[in-house]
């Protein structure tokens, strides 16, 4: 079995066309479906959503002393939004959740393998 | 490598030909057996080194294929052995496998499933990018080496080298499967393999130099035929390369320009080949599941039927035309479709067609319009996109061939 992260970017002031109220719950709801079936064939490890890249806090060393600063540690356009951690046998396995991933949210998803991973 | 007395029959040549032939079917053997390509590809040259040396004294074994692929086998089998991780990796091959005598053992006689099928699959998974799938595909398939791969593609050598250590590694990590598709997946992942393989044979017409990539897409072709026998696409584009094979000879001139079509010298064109791919077309055909390939094929057996360029049935290929413009709307064929109804409608006709296309930068369009005014009496239009034509035309021939107006040196009328 190999870890990939299946994640999730939002591109900062890129404006999609907002989904109606209906959309959204229908969005959710085959999350909710996803994750049920991502958990049922152990394939689920952890997911998250996070909140705006203004809410970031970055520490770093700097002579021997610890410095923290407010924001985001690259100033980029594109942030990470979510992320699933899966398990799967291979890519195709991997690349067969991301697409029902991209299905429900309707944004692109990142795809990339472990190097090494312990839970 | 090889001694001095290596070359009494069977030279270093002679050798090296037999051994890219079936190198392919080794390594794909060697791959599903051990599931590490660089391991393969490293075994598999080492019994290149020893057949350069046994060969020429020994003879030919009988069967060519197992002899590399036994050889191969035991030569990954020691190296696993010395290392730890492999002794660990055998191990791990052994409960997977219980049963077999030794692990990575492979079965020689008998009908085997061909590990090709899957190999290709591999090597052109859409996970990666085009070049590195006819990089990867060439390498382990056609056994050319690193340095006939850079040469067909214009690259250097390091270039290259690194596009097939990034693709292997990202093979490794990522895990892309070693696998055949199964059937719902198939029209996807076969589309990608039938693009890299009809790529391969364009790049040989474009270069003709050595390595021979015509050739090579048509053996990759024919041994895909001959693994998925129920394809019509796969039998298709075997097809189309057969019949554009038979004209390959008479397309250029010896200063290096084409000859259109309607120009050519049609005793030039290969009948065997013709044959060969019209009897694989109308098999094909016949499961009435037309596709890009098929139609492009049928096309062309159109204009193999003509014995001269007056006899083409221009009607039937209009109506491939349409057919395959449904399947593959793009503006190269919208373009090819158009000279069609100048066949049969005029030039006015197919330049209203022409005029309608966006593909400013693709110079046969403008040579297409060139011929139409020219046909209209609109000279000086005609000149301005042979000259349009020239300055996009990708080699000097081509574009001195242009620039006298789509005609040959030698003969200033026609």
């Amino acid at each position: 079995m190999t870890h990939y992260l299946l994640s999730v970017h939002s591109v900062e002031g890129q404006v999609r066309e907002p989904m109606t109220d209906e959309e959204m719950q229908q969005s959710h709801q085959q999350l909710g479906i996803l994750e049920q079936d991502m958990k049922s064939a152990g394939a689920w490890v952890v997911s998250g959503r996070l909140h705006e890249p203004d809410t970031a806090t970055v520490v770093r060393m700097a002579d021997s002393e610890v410095l923290t600063t407010d924001g985001p540690f690259v100033e980029s356009k594109e942030h990470l939004g979510g992320f699933y951690i899966i398990q799967a046998k291979d890519l195709d396995a991997a690349l067969a959740w991301a697409t029902r991933v991209t299905e429900a949210i309707k944004v692109p998803i990142e795809v990339r393998p472990f190097a090494g991973f312990e839970a | 490598m090889g001694d001095g007395d290596a070359a009494a029959r069977l030279d270093e040549a002679e050798i090296g030909r037999i051994f890219r032939e079936e190198s392919g079917r080794s390594l794909a053997a060697l791959i599903h057996a051990f599931g590490d390509i660089d391991l393969a590809e490293d075994a598999v040259q080492e019994a290149f080194a020893v057949a350069l040396r046994k060969w020429p004294g020994d003879g030919l074994p009988p069967n060519p294929g197992g002899w590399i692929t036994t050889t191969a086998r035991n030569r990954a089998l020691d190296r696993l052995r010395r290392e730890a991780r492999g002794r660990e990796l055998l191990s791990q091959m052994a409960v997977l496998a219980p049963g077999d005598d030794e692990p990575g053992m492979l079965q020689e006689v008998g009908p085997v499933p061909d590990d090709r099928l899957r190999l290709i699959f591999t090597c052109c998974h859409p996970a990666l990018a085009t070049q590195a799938q006819v990089a990867l595909t060439l390498r382990l398939l056609g056994g050319l080496s690193t340095k006939e791969v850079a040469r067909s593609f214009l690259v250097a050598e390091p270039t290259m080298a690194r596009r097939l250590v990034r693709a292997k590694h990202k093979i490794k990590a990522a895990k892309i499967p070693y696998r055949v598709p199964e059937a719902h997946e198939l029209p996807n992942r076969l589309r990608p393999v039938l693009a890299v393989v009809y790529l391969v044979y364009n790049a040989g017409l474009t270069s003709p130099a050595e390595p021979d990539l015509c050739g090579e897409a048509i053996r990759l072709a024919r041994i895909l035929a001959a693994l998925m026998p129920d394809e019509p696409e796969v039998a298709g584009l075997l097809a189309l390369l057969l019949l554009t094979e038979s004209r390959r000879s008479s397309r250029l001139r010896p200063d290096g320009s084409l000859v259109l079509l309607r120009e050519q010298d049609r005793t030039q064109w290969d009948r065997a080949l013709i044959q060969e791919g019209q009897t694989i077309l109308r098999r094909c055909l016949r499961r009435n599941q037309p596709g890009p390939y098929q139609l492009q094929a049928a096309i062309n057996a159109v204009h193999a039927d003509a014995a001269t360029v007056e006899e083409t049935d221009w009607s039937q290929i209009l109506e491939l035309y349409d057919q395959l413009l449904a399947v593959a709307p793009t503006p190269v064929v919208a373009l090819n479709r158009a000279i069609a109804i100048g066949e049969i409608d005029g030039p006015t006709a197919a330049l209203a067609v022409v005029d309608s296309l966006e593909l400013d930068n693709y110079h046969p369009y403008h040579a297409t319009r060139a011929d139409l005014l020219r046909r209209l009496g609109q000279h000086r239009e005609a000149t301005a996109a042979y000259q349009r034509a020239a300055a996009l035309a990708p080699t000097k021939a081509e574009q001195d061939f242009l620039r006298r107006g789509g005609r040959a040196s030698r003969s200033p009328n026609r």
